[in-house]
């Protein structure tokens, strides 16, 4: 098992976990994987960034990573 | 141009965080402001009193009420006006010695690469992603350097985009050059928010113009105010 730090941003946060600070994950899970079991839809997530670096939906997660997920955002 | 005593003296607290030449520097520069709103408004407020002195100011919306909670430039008694002729008019009452254009008008792919073409530095303070997009194509062909800032509730989002970088690509995602809105259109707009965001652009654009500092190139600074979460991420 791996445990990641997880942020979800704006509307994506009611899809947000409980312990999602420590959140306990198998090994070799993808964001893709960790999206799906979340159940936030693919389209809201416009930007993905892991220890603050944007990734793509194929990243392996690892023990210890900082996992962002952010919907757009356009407002002025 | 303003007298040696008189332009020491406006810009006294400026000094020495930037020096009599750097101010100079601003009072020769072009910034166009593209969309006045949350983030525009306060932009322009922000570059009279900093001293940029030539000012290009582009909307095509009037006031509402519902502006009225987050926008610096609207007042009840403007309800109808367009929000350019009163961002000309406070800029004109901050600092007459800045030249104002103002246009009424929306930019769109027709008009846009000829409204900004002189410009220094664009700000995009825009309220659309795929008008987002369209403003970058028109920047890169002008080749000149946009500052774009975006909110949505309590979260917001800054980044510099230079001719030639992928800029909204690597936020929003190509898929998203047809997109209007983001999730703004659920959580509003609030002002400290608009108003925070609009700061950090006018660093940004201070940066560029003076070519000083760290500028968010290939790099989004995220905020979301109820958990004081700040992030810059390296887009590339």
């Amino acid at each position: 098992m791996i445990k990641i730090d997880l942020k979800l941003f704006v509307t994506l946060s009611k899809y947000l976990p409980q312990d999602s600070e420590c959140l306990e994950l198998s090994e070799k899970t993808t964001v893709e994987t960790l999206i799906a079991d979340l159940g936030i839809p693919f389209k809201l997530v416009k930007l993905i960034f892991i220890n603050g670096k944007r990734q793509d939906y194929k990243y392996q997660l690892k023990h210890n990573d900082r996992v962002g997920l952010f919907p757009p955002v356009g407002g002025g | 141009m303003m007298g040696t005593s008189k332009f020491a003296e406006r810009y006294d607290r400026n000094f020495n965080t930037l020096s009599r030449g750097e101010q100079k520097t601003l009072g020769v520069s072009k910034v166009a402001v593209i969309g006045l709103g949350g983030l525009g408004g306060s932009v322009c407020e922000m570059m009279a009193r900093i001293g940029v002195g030539h000012l290009t100011l582009i909307d095509g919306d009037i006031f509402e009420a519902s502006n009225l909670n987050r926008q610096l430039l609207s007042q009840e008694h403007l309800i109808g006006i367009p929000k350019a002729k009163a961002a000309k008019k406070r800029v004109n009452a901050v600092n007459s010695e800045v030249i104002v254009k103002h246009l009424v008008e929306y930019i769109d792919e027709s008009n846009m690469f000829e409204r900004i073409k002189d410009a220094d530095v664009v700000m995009d303070c825009l309220d659309s992603i795929d008008t987002r997009f369209k403003l970058q194509d028109a920047a890169k062909k002008a080749s000149i350097p946009i500052v774009s800032g975006a909110i949505a509730g309590v979260t917001g989002q800054v980044t510099s985009i230079f001719p030639g970088d992928k800029g909204y690509g690597l936020i929003y995602g190509e898929k998203s050059r047809k997109q209007s809105k983001g999730v703004e259109t659920r959580t509003g707009n609030m002002a400290y928010c608009a108003l925070f965001v609009a700061a950090l652009q006018s660093s940004e654009c201070v940066k560029i113009l003076l070519d000083r500092g760290d500028i968010l190139r290939n790099k989004l600074l995220i905020a979301e105010l109820w958990t004081n979460t700040f992030e810059v991420v390296d887009l590339v």
